[in-house]
């Protein structure tokens, strides 16, 4: 046994941490298409004070230290780009409150999305978070990490704009409470009304420090929910439907997908939109309110309502929603990423010509996946492409098709969302010095020896 | 080229013009619908061209062998006056487009078609059928196409109905039983419009289900149950086997409610209008639809089209009626399991 490995089970007991070829290999990669990276140790710890230790460690051993969640955010995030301990949170599980009045959860930082999903269920009915999309096992504070986006986001914004504070271990060891936690026991607001500090955090992917405790914002879960699809064979209106949707106010989220297979799906776009309520009268009202909202579309015959069959119904009220996963394997070989730009909602037609112009160009098979977000300021629009992992001319199409996108969404004036490091660097670059030299600034003075995360949002 | 059977001299002649005196959804006298065929059949434009809103239902009203409503969407597709948005049309022919990938049973000379009914696939099953099962096909090879008079696209059914014919013709079938009466109204009333030969003999499945019964009539228990028969949009291709409806309910012991909406009169299940119009008008039917159910005291709602089913199950529920499909009431009256929730 190593020193470090010593240490480190001194701080989190021998059963908890390895140096070991077989760990090793598992977290040195993610579902995704970034080179894989092992780690030299791999760490469970179940307290913040375990975090706190293990940051002193690699502080004092200048090693790296790589919080994970469930490493699915797909575009190597935490992947251990230099080596060093990954920290893997899922034993930091526990709920640790839920305040119903005032509508939030406390939950520790490795708490995944279908734990917190279940406990409401069987312990708050009335209450939900806005739950990802992504598999149960996705953790609640790496999604917040990276500004995710989940079954509200179209009513409240990224789901790291529903929290309400969190407590972080700095890179120096120190805990450090952000939010109204840091004066008083409730947690009631992330920063507002004083400086907002969470910003140093949220978005930096572990980079800055890594959270502990998260406060999440719940939302009233109604009795009933149902969806409806609107259809349109041209992009080019696909935003103006979305600005009478969102005019409502009345949808809850709000998805469009674009794909070719299987054929029912061919050369439309589809506007999915979802109601809730508590009685039949609410979801009624809501309905036609939307319905009477796209007539004019209906009148000129650019875009309908389709029925939904009872079985892709099913599938489209599951949450998450399974159906991206099965596309994931359409080509066999388990292979799947997207690149998610997080661009303006009238962008929408050039992201949709994009996306069938790259599929063709590389011969893949592909579907667009669309959240918007915020009412619609902006939207979520993810190239998504299938691929056999086994089939290495497939793997490299699709990696030259998501470079592509990347190079693509600059173009347009988009944000990558999750961006891997080459992303982020492009972006770091295009940024205004300024701003780049703020980041800069934050990052060298939280963590002056650059042991977290590193390589991630690194501004030199 | 295929050309639509149309005389218009019997409408010139037209001592009633039923087709559209009867329309529920214009208010036309009798002079004003005799000139507007007329109209309509010289290619000039008419405000029907833009009103109707393709129920079907003309196809029946006019009893002097002429096709009103297939004259309309031909007229309708000449101009470009689309009734349906350009997506919904998009993802119906995409839907049709023959795939080669179809479901065949041991076809004999006699066989039943499932069409491209999924649901059929579950409900086709039990000693009703026994004595032409396993001789089944189904898939979108066989796909009838009809729907497209909804989208003023004759020329698609025009397209692929002689294929899907040739499909039938090259298995050699000499009956075909069409368990959904769209796909009975494409050999019985389509093709035979469009002058296109069909092969084999169409049977409406109601009037299988009657033989069946009539051949099983020991083993039925009378179910005495009420129900209000929802008379889909096809059902005016098939109008003249719709007395089977009746008859059935006779041989099974139900109670088959009158109605405000029946027969004739009746009103369809909204789903489609709502594609083609938007929401006033598929609210409005299914409320007036559903309110004369409640009304006339049904405690069942008997289905004939599956997509009639999927669009109103859920709603005459939340009014205290079940839903149930004639198969499926077919089977309880012999004892069996209905296959869909009832
Ligand atoms: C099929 C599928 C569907 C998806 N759908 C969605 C969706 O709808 N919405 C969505 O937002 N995402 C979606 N995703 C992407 C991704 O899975 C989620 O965003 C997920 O929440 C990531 O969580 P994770 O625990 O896997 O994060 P990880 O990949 O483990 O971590 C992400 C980043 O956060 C850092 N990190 C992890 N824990 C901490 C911590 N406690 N403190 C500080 N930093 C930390 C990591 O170092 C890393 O940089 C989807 C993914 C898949 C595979
Ligand atoms: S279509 Fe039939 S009902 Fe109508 S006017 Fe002509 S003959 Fe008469
Ligand atoms: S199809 Fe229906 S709406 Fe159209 S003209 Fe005929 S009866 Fe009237």
């Amino acid at each position: 046994m190593s020193d470090i490995v010593r240490l480190l089970a001194n701080i989190v007991g021998e059963r908890y941490v390895s140096d070991q070829e077989e760990e090793a290999f598992f977290y040195s990669r993610d579902p995704g298409l970034m080179p894989a990276r092992k780690p030299d140790y791999v760490v469970l710890p179940k307290t913040t004070e375990e975090i706190q230790a293990i940051v002193r460690l690699a502080n004092r051993e200048k090693t790296p230290v790589v919080p994970m969640g469930a490493s699915l955010s797909l575009t190597g995030l935490a992947i251990p780009l230099r080596g060093g301990i990954v920290v893997d949170m899922k034993r930091m599980n526990k709920i640790i409150a839920v305040n119903e009045k005032s509508r939030y959860a406390l939950v520790e930082g490795g708490t995944s999305q279908g734990a917190l999903k279940s406990y409401l269920i069987n312990k708050y009915p009335r209450l939900r978070h806005s739950l990802p999309d992504a598999p149960p096992a996705a953790t609640i504070a790496a999604n917040i990490m990276i500004h995710g986006q989940g079954r509200l986001s179209q009513q409240h914004g990224f789901n790291s704009d529903m929290i309400n504070g969190f407590e972080v271990v700095l890179p120096s060891g120190e805990i450090c409470p952000i939010g109204s936690a840091s004066m008083t026991s409730d947690w009631f607001t992330k920063g507002a009304p004083f400086p907002d500090l969470s910003g140093l955090f949220l978005g930096w992917c572990g980079s800055t420090g890594i959270i502990t405790k998260l406060a999440v914002r719940l939302y009233p879960n109604k009795k009933m929910r149902d969806v409806e699809i609107f259809l349109i064979d041209d992009e080019a209106i696909v935003p103006e439907v979305v600005f009478e949707i969102t005019h409502t106010e009345l949808a809850e989220d709000v998805l469009i997908f674009t794909q070719p297979l299987p054929a029912v799906f061919k050369d439309n776009h589809h506007v999915s939109f979802y109601i809730t309520g508590d009685t039949d009268e609410e979801l009624e009202f809501k309905r036609k309110i939307l319905w009477k909202a796209l007539d004019p579309f209906i009148k000129r015959k650019d875009g309908g309502f389709m029925s939904i069959p009872p079985g892709v119904k099913g599938s489209l009220m599951e949450m998450p929603q399974t159906s991206a996963a099965r596309i994931a394997d359409i080509k066999k070989g388990g292979g799947f990423e997207y690149s998610g730009p997080v661009v303006p909602v009238e962008r929408y037609p050039e992201c949709a010509r994009k996306l069938t112009e790259l599929a063709v160009k590389y011969d893949l098979a592909y579907s667009g996946m669309i959240r918007i977000i915020a009412g619609g300021h902006c939207m979520m629009y993810a190239f998504a492409f299938t691929f056999n992992r086994a089939d290495a001319n497939m793997v490299e199409r699709t990696k030259k098709a998501l470079e592509e996108v990347s190079d693509f969404a600059l173009e347009i004036g988009g944000l990558y969302w999750k961006p891997n490091v080459d992303e982020q660097n492009m972006a770091i670059k295009r940024m205004h010095p300024n701003t780049r030299n703020l980041m800069r600034m934050v990052k060298s003075n939280l963590d002056p020896n650059g042991i977290m995360n590193p390589g991630n949002w690194e501004v030199v | 080229m295929l050309s639509l059977k149309f005389n218009v001299n019997v409408c010139k002649n037209c001592p009633t013009s039923d087709c559209l005196v009867k329309c529920q959804y214009m208010n036309i006298d009798k002079d004003t619908a005799r000139e507007q065929m007329v109209k309509i059949y010289n290619g000039e434009d008419s405000f029907v061209l833009h009103d109707c809103v393709t129920c079907y239902a003309c196809e029946e009203y006019c009893r002097r062998g002429n096709n009103p409503f297939y004259l309309i969407t031909e007229r309708r597709e000449e101009k470009g006056i689309l009734t349906t948005p350009r997506a919904i049309t998009n993802q119906w022919v995409n839907i049709g487009e023959p795939t080669g990938k179809y479901r065949l049973g041991d076809v004999k000379g006699r066989v039943l078609s499932l069409g491209f009914m999924p649901e059929l696939l579950q409900l086709v099953k039990g000693r009703l059928f026994e004595d032409v099962m396993p001789s089944y096909l189904f898939g979108n090879d066989f796909f009838c196409n009809v729907v497209f008079i909804h989208f003023a696209k004759t020329s698609i059914i025009k397209e692929r109905l002689p294929v899907v014919i040739d499909k039938y013709r090259n298995l050699g079938v000499k009956e075909v039983i069409c368990m959904h009466d769209e796909c009975y109204g494409a050999f019985a009333s389509l093709a035979p419009a469009y002058g296109i030969e069909v092969p084999f003999t169409p049977i409406h499945y109601f009037e299988y289900l009657y033989d069946r019964l009539k051949a099983l009539s020991d083993v039925i228990t009378p179910l005495n149950i009420t129900v209000a028969y929802q008379r889909p949009c096809s059902a005016r291709l098939s109008a003249d086997k719709q007395h089977y409806v009746r008859d059935i309910m006779e041989l099974i012991g139900v109670d088959l409610v009158h109605r405000e909406y029946e027969d004739e009169n009746a009103l369809c299940c909204g789903e489609v209008m709502g594609w083609l119009y938007g929401y006033d008008l598929k609210y409005d039917l299914q409320k007036r639809n559903i309110d004369d159910m409640v009304k006339n005291g049904a405690d069942y709602c008997l289905f004939n089209c599956n997509a009639c089913q999927n669009a109103l199950s859920e709603k005459v529920a939340k009014r205290g009626i079940k839903s149930v499909h004639m198969i499926d009431l077919c089977r309880m009256a012999i004892g069996e399991k209905p296959e869909m929730e009832v």
